[in-house]
């Protein structure tokens, strides 16, 4: 899709925006459902880790599909990946420094 | 002086700056909402009770919002697909609805606060409320900020069309960029904080 960043376009590429603009809705149509599926599990009070689960399981995949289509990062310049790569590093390290205050002290001892 | 590489490629990246510079700005938003995510985290480990979402907050008033923002998300990547094909008209009504979304979740998100407010719920209640105001306030800054982009594309901005429309899409590209940011935290934030 970064290809069709440099100039709007008529002919061949319109038609390719079509193909796109296919996919965007089909894209939406996933999102419904999936949003309904998140919901309905909700409401089966299941045990947290089992709910946190699936929760984050069914917000990973919408989220993709978001990242995927809507901001065309299926197909996207390296540097690009390379930046989010960095990015995604650190946010995994972030999300971990909650992790090791439960062994608060582990190092020392 | 012109701002070099709005229209045509850098040969080293294969990309505008303004690609790179908007998917830059993205990285850091994305530590800045991860660092509150890892507070969420470190608080409901920490805490040795914690209320599930739904019986503090209005979940179906959220599920309304989420999907008034995925639908906000569709509008937004149509308007610049309008560009693309060269039908301005058509992407001021895509970029209109997009905005008229946003101010739906603003508004809808005004109505969850005031009832909490009402019923004496403020951030200093209790760990819950005070991450949950402090995710969804910042949240609602940034729909707030992209509205401002939005507009401003829709309105004073589209002059641009008329010299320079491959700018133009550029910078719509980019603003859309930003909106489904915006659209891809929430879908984080809904099930975390109204379902969990």
């Amino acid at each position: 899709m970064s290809d069709h960043t440099a100039a709007p376009m008529a002919g061949d590429h319109a038609v390719d925006i079509d193909k796109h603009v296919r996919i965007y809705i089909t894209v939406f149509v996933a999102l419904m459902v999936l949003t309904i599926v998140t919901v309905t599990v909700s409401r089966f009070h299941l045990p947290v880790p089992i709910a946190v689960t699936i929760a984050l399981i069914v917000a990973t995949i919408k989220g993709s599909l978001v990242a995927c289509y809507f901001m065309h990062l299926i197909s996207e310049k390296k540097l690009i990946y390379a930046v989010l790569g960095l990015t995604g590093a650190f946010f995994l390290v972030l999300l971990a420094v909650p992790a090791i205050t439960v062994h608060d002290g582990f190092w020392i001892h | 002086m012109d701002i070099p590489y709005t229209v045509e490629v850098r040969r080293d990246t294969g990309l505008t700056n303004g690609k790179i510079g908007i998917w830059l700005f993205l990285a850091s938003e994305v530590m800045l909402f991860g660092a509150l995510f890892a507070s969420y985290i470190l608080i409901r480990t920490g805490s040795p009770s914690w209320p599930r979402g739904d019986t503090m907050l209005n979940v179906p008033l959220a599920t309304v919002n989420t999907i008034v923002l995925i639908s906000s998300s569709v509008t937004m990547v149509m308007a610049w697909a309008s560009l693309m094909r060269n039908r301005f008209e058509t992407f001021r009504i895509y970029m209109g609805l997009t905005i008229l979304c946003g101010l739906a979740f603003l508004v809808i998100k005004y109505f969850e606060y005031s009832a909490h407010f009402h019923e004496g719920a403020l951030p200093s209640t209790n760990n819950f409320l005070a991450i949950y105001f402090t995710l969804t306030g910042l949240h609602g800054l940034h729909v707030l900020g992209g509205m401002a982009v939005n507009a401003y594309f829709w309105g004073p901005g589209a002059k641009l069309w008329k010299t320079n429309p491959t700018w133009f899409t550029n910078r719509v590209e980019h603003a859309g960029l930003f909106w489904h940011f915006v659209d891809l935290v929430w879908i984080f934030l809904f099930p975390t904080l109204y379902l969990l």
